[in-house]
């Protein structure tokens, strides 16, 4: 009999750090002690803290490893299986030397006791690829309930009482959108699910797909039943092998209980779901340009209106929604509409998973009420800044969004909010910066990724941001001129306002944002050619000062090009003109002699 | 899937097995598993313990886990039951034993004076 079961991440992050070897090392090492009927190997999705992977957890103890190797398995297996000797070294510890008893339960450590899993409530909790785990925690009850008790009408208005927003990217009310959809005669409608996730610093829907499937297959069938439709797709990038693996296992099984197929419950509701796999373009997320995709054109957005929710996949009445906003709905209708609109604010009901990457200690995946601060989401979940280093600003919204300066840390985070102060919450990816970054280049970096994701259909956004580039390199580059702060910011606006579909409606908005709260950065680099931060290779120089400098050779035998030179014990000189700016010096020197300027 | 009854049979059927994941339990089941205690017969009481919890469906409420070498190996196979503040630590438990412990102790309420470590120590 089963006394122990070990979960053990097979998230992409813990995957690619060799969880699949832990887990096959581990049934090995069981057999090897004779302890595989009472141990159970479990492979999940992602438990969030994928900068510590790979994770395995103990239960019933709720042991946490974390950054386990296969190498560690025979140790664990030996001492905690066996012996019931828990592997202390391996056990996470959020403060360094933390003793053995003083390690908080899981759900107590700082990373998780303020999170609130609705989305992700499945994810590292259950095997993804047994429905059988899924319908345990209540799985496909929700189907169950819309079919056999609730007219398509009751679900549309639950979905709108619970407040319910769109998490792809533009916050759309999604009962909104059903009743829209619904309300179309037609003799075919469609659901999409968009799991495109394009957003550089995202990785919520994958996580989603690969840790909770069915519960987006559940959610699309009851959106099924809501505005009438029989078909589904799910538009997923090829860059997601695992998910992807996950979504077909999924399919396959619910088909075989007669989840999906036809006459459900034996209601006669008939819903059908396929994958449809993208090459990974910005562009492809954007809805219209996924349904031409779809539709086996080349992915480029059309014309507002007609909406999908009219003539969207193939002319016909679509609705689209997003991988994240689809795992909330059978939490909703299990639970009620009063339960989430009790989670988040007066405009932004429930939870929202955030994606936390850059200069943050723990990046990875958390889920908690909208209305959170950014302090409590930076400094008591993420941990705070590496390095010592200073907090400078946060970029919510990926490439579409803007920079939050550290004046805002205390304002709580909602659609509203981030709108007001200029970013926005598109996906939830939050790149945290911190006083080493230049904000220009920070800028310049998202263009770089919006021009080469432009489709190139339209103009303002094809020639525009290429434009907005090259002033934003002319500036990095030093050659900034007075007038070039007023053209850049004059684009943004003819951009914003000009563009066909939102990727280039929203380009500008890093570069916006950063004017408007780093506006100093610029202007360093335009009138005093100078990079406050020390980036801009071009507008910085090394130097050695004189009296610190001992003369110990050091450096100038480090140099890649030779641009150091000087007699041994006197100080030496570097050639700015021969100094290709490596900082190869800089870390040889023992005596910090060495500065950027 | 025909019809509600049938999902929810599954989902009672499976309940019990994922259960385990939850923690939290309010009462815990804890055997010394070191290697005096494996040599002095601790899995099989350990097993008795998982099964006869399962069976009278408790997995989710009491938790059974094991520990190491408590340090008193002539006593072993020793179990300890904790619940709230209160720990009873039953010394050379076997199979039997431990179906008595869980159908007294855990669900009558009484710990079992005679088999606790205060008996035999007298
Ligand atoms: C350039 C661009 C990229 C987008 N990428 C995604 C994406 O990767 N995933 C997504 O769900 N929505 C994306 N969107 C938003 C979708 O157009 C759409 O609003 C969303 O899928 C609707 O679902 P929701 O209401 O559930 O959020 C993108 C929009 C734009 C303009
Ligand atoms: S705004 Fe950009 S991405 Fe959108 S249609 Fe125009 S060129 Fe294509
Ligand atoms: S390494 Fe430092 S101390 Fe030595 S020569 Fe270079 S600058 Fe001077
Ligand atoms: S991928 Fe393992 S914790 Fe995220």
């Amino acid at each position: 009999m089963i006394r122990t079961h070990v979960l053990i991440c097979g998230g992409t992050g813990c995957t690619s750090g060799g969880s699949q070897a832990i887990a096959d090392n581990l049934k090995a090492e069981l057999e090897r002690l004779g302890l595989q009927d009472e141990v159970q190997v479990i492979r999940t999705g992602c438990f969030g803290l994928c900068a510590m992977g790979p994770i395995m957890i103990v239960y019933p103890e709720g042991t946490y490893y974390s950054r386990v190797k296969p190498e560690d398995v025979k140790e664990i297996a030996e001492e905690h299986f066996l012996k019931g000797r828990i592997v202390e070294r391996l056990v996470h510890k959020e403060e360094a030397g933390q003793k053995l008893e003083d390690v908080p339960a899981l759900g107590e450590t700082n990373f998780y006791k303020t999170q609130m899993r609705v989305a992700l409530r499945n994810c590292g909790v259950i095997n993804p690829e047994n429905i059988e785990e899924y319908i345990a925690m209540d799985g496909y009850a929700a189907l169950g309930k819309v079919l056999t008790e609730m007219t398509p009408a009751e679900v549309i208005d639950v979905m709108k009482k619970s407040g319910l927003r769109g998490r792809g990217g533009a916050g759309f009310p999604t009962g909104m959108k059903w009743q829209f959809a619904a309300a179309n005669d037609a003799d075919q409608k469609y659901v999409v699910c968009n799991a495109d996730e394009g957003d550089p610093g995202a990785f919520m829907d994958r996580s989603v797909l690969e840790g909770d499937p069915h519960a987006v297959l559940e959610a699309m069938a009851i959106a099924g039943y809501a505005i009438g439709a029989s078909k589904g797709f799910i538009y997923v990038r090829a860059e997601y092998p695992i998910a992807v693996e996950r979504l077909k296992i999924a399919i396959g099984q619910a088909r075989e209980y007669g989840l999906l197929g036809e006459d459900i419950f034996g209601t006669g509701f008939n819903f059908d779901i396929d994958i449809r796999l993208g090459a990974g373009a910005f562009v492809c997320g954007e809805e219209t340009a996924l349904l031409t995709s779809i539709e086996g054109n080349r992915g480029e957005p059309r014309n507002k209106p007609p909406f999908p929710a009219n003539k969207g996949l193939f002319q016909k009445p679509t609705i689209i929604n997003n991988v994240e906003t689809l795992a909330n709905i059978p939490q909703i209708i299990l639970k009620g509409a009063d339960w989430f609109a009790s989670m988040g604010t007066e405009d932004s009901k429930g939870t929202k998973v955030f994606a936390l990457g850059g200069a943050i200690n723990n990046t990875g995946l958390v889920e908690i009420p909208l209305g959170t601060t950014l302090r409590h989401i930076i400094y008591d979940i993420g941990g705070g800044i590496p390095k010592g280093r200073q907090f400078k600003a946060v970029q919510t919204g990926g490439p579409s969004g803007g920079c939050i300066p550290a004046q805002f840390l205390d304002t709580p985070i909602d659609y509203a909010n981030l709108t007001k102060i200029g970013a926005m919450m598109g996906s939830g990816g939050m790149i945290v910066t911190d006083d080493s970054t230049c904000m220009v280049d920070f800028a310049r970096f998202f263009l770089d990724f919006t021009v080469d994701e432009s489709c190139g259909k339209c103009t303002p956004c094809r020639i525009g941001t290429r434009r907005l580039l090259e002033l934003l390199n002319k500036i990095t580059d030093g050659r900034g001129e007075p007038e070039d702060l007023d053209k850049l910011e004059e684009l943004c606006y003819y951009i914003k306002a000009n563009a066909l579909c939102a990727l280039g409606q929203t380009a500008p908005n890093p570069v916006l944002s950063t004017l408007k709260y780093f506006r100093d950065e610029y202007e360093a680099h335009v009138f005093e050619k100078r990079c406050p931060a020390g980036v801009c290779k071009n507008l910085m120089h090394y130097e050695i000062q004189p009296d610190v400098c001992r003369g110990c050779t050091a450096c100038a035998r480090k140099c890649p090009v030779g641009a150091i030179s000087g007699t041994v014990k006197q100080p030496h000189t570097i050639d700015v003109k021969k100094c290709i700016k490596c900082g190869a010096c800089i870390e040889t020197c023992k005596f910090g002699a060495i500065v950027k300027k | 899937m025909k019809s509600l009854e049938e999902l929810k049979a599954i989902r009672e059927r499976m309940q019990n097995k994922v259960v385990l994941r939850e923690g939290g339990a309010d009462k815990r089941i804890v055997v010394g598993m070191a290697t005096c205690g494996i040599a002095a017969g601790a899995r099989p009481v350990l097993n008795a313990f998982v099964e006869e919890i399962a069976n009278r469906g408790l997995t989710g409420a009491v938790e059974v886990s094991q520990t190491g070498c408590i340090g008193m190996c002539r006593f072993e196979p020793i179990v300890e039951v904790f619940e709230g503040d209160q720990r009873v630590t039953y010394v050379h438990v076997d199979p039997v034993k431990a179906r008595e412990i869980v159908a007294r102790h855990i669900v009558g309420g009484e710990p079992i004076v005679e088999y606790t470590i205060g008996a035999a120590e007298k």
